[in-house]
């Protein structure tokens, strides 16, 4: 596989987040704010690098049976080592992101690109997997936390851009884009146009819904 | 890999595998510790000086608190203490039924207090505050002026509210409410309120509620409410006033 394919398809056309429907749980989350959700994205991009990199290291050695949890234990120290760095170097993000930075190790990315790619692949392709799998996880987060904190709070990164009419601006705030469930809604529309986009990403409906039929008494 | 799938072979790559993680994971825990500490520290410092309304942004925060003096009051006697042992410090007294108002269950039998002093006169006080809102305890603190009533600020530095709607205990604009009011009213009762919806215009006792954040609201107000009264700081309020603290 070429490198440009490893790292940008899972942008657009095999999205992690859009396409494979997985790791939806911090794309609500941590979304309320930019900044927060940016290094949200460094974070998982490089655990899902790095843990793709050392279980395909690995991937020849780890027995059958026991893969999932050879796969849990690494990816489990590298979220550890990353929360470490980031209470060291980073502490009012690493407040605001509390308990989401612990929570990537169930993050289904992580877990599904290290079963799905890594085991099967040299460690070079596999850690462009994870680079680029983290880039599509990061795409999608960005826009969702573009818009929620934009429309939300008028402000990007805690820059204020649309005044707020609490703040003597014009701008009336929609409280709704704070909350987790707005991204749902978000996240829905997204797929729709990458759906509409690229006509391939829609599965074969597996089965026909008939027109309703009255039955005779 | 002739044969990877024996029982020796598995506990053996499971095994070493668990020590190399568990020697990276110890490394960055042990390397990065004193940074976090620092950061902690650092923190907790920055949060008593803007409940104060005196962080400078940009400035250096150690050099600034320099300025505030850091005393340990003792809840029985309701006086400053010194010479207070860390086992003491720990020491905790269980809150039973009404008198938890703060849902916090336990209170410490000693707290450090923070004061701000000129030539040895007090002008400000700064009082570690704490009770539960709607998902998560709330740390923080109060800051009172010399006269032990009237408020200087109000912050919070730990807490888990809903971004936008509770998390809103963290908005400047209504932090700046809190300057100025008075905590008791004439007769030493604790009259300091959060109202739901707008306060009063001029009432001294009354804070806006937080639209949309009624239980972070009344949480707040309930922790106030614990920390002012008979069983926080009320006491020792009154004798830090009549000079026999």
């Amino acid at each position: 596989m070429k490198i440009k394919e490893l790292l940008f398809s899972p942008v657009l056309t095999n999205n992690p987040i859009g396409l494979q429907i997985l790791g939806i749980c911090s794309a609500l989350a941590v979304t309320s704010s930019l900044k927060v959700t940016l290094v949200m994205c460094i974070a998982l991009t490089v655990v899902t690098a790095f843990s793709n990199l050392f279980v395909s290291l690995v991937r020849n050695q780890i027995p059958n049976s026991v893969r999932i949890i050879a796969q849990m234990t690494i990816i489990a120290s590298l979220v550890i080592v990353v929360d470490q760095v980031l209470k060291a170097y980073a502490f009012e993000i690493s407040k605001q992101l509390s308990v989401f930075v612990g929570l990537i190790i169930t993050n289904c990315i992580v877990m599904g690109r290290a079963e799905a790619f890594a085991m099967k692949n040299p460690p070079g392709a596999s850690f462009l997997d994870g680079i680029g799998n983290g880039f599509g996880y990061s795409a999608m987060l960005i826009v969702l936390a573009v818009i929620r904190e934009l429309f939300g709070s008028g402000k990007l990164m805690g820059y204020e851009i649309l005044p707020l009419v609490t703040d003597g601006g014009w701008y009336v705030p929609n409280g709704l884009l704070l909350l987790p469930p707005s991204a749902f809604f978000l996240i829905g529309l997204i797929i729709w146009a990458m759906r509409t986009y690229d006509k391939k990403q829609v599965e074969v409906a597996e089965f026909k819904i008939c027109p309703n039929t009255v039955k005779e008494a | 890999m002739s044969n990877k799938e024996t029982t020796s072979k598995t506990l053996i790559v499971i095994l070493s595998l668990c020590f190399v993680c568990s020697v990276i994971v110890s490394t960055a825990a042990v390397v990065l510790k004193p940074i976090q500490e620092t950061n902690k520290a650092l923190d907790f410092k920055r949060n008593i000086l803007a409940a104060a309304g005196m962080l400078k942004e940009g400035a250096d925060v150690e050099e600034q608190f320099k300025l505030i003096t850091t005393k340990t009051v003792d809840f029985a006697i309701d006086k400053y203490v010194l010479d207070v042992t860390p086992e003491q410090l720990a020491q905790e007294t269980k809150l039973i039924g009404e008198l938890d108002i703060a849902k916090i269950g336990t209170r410490a039998d000693y707290s450090k207090v923070y004061l701000v002093e000129n030539a040895g006169k007090l002008e400000k006080i700064i009082l570690p505050v704490k009770g539960y809102g709607l998902w998560s305890t709330l740390y923080g603190f109060m800051a009172l002026e010399a006269d032990t009533n009237t408020i200087v600020g109000l912050g919070f530095y730990q807490h888990g509210e809903t971004p936008g709607l509770g998390g809103e205990v963290d908005n400047p604009k209504w932090k700046s409410l809190w300057v100025g009011k008075e905590v008791y009213a004439d007769d030493g009762s604790v009259a300091i309120t959060i109202t739901k919806g707008p306060a009063p215009v001029g009432d001294i006792n009354k804070v806006d509620g937080l639209s949309g954040a009624t239980l972070t609201s009344k949480g707040v107000d309930n922790l106030i409410k614990f920390w002012m009264g008979d069983s926080g700081y009320g006491p020792f309020l009154s004798n830090l006033k009549d000079g026999d603290a």
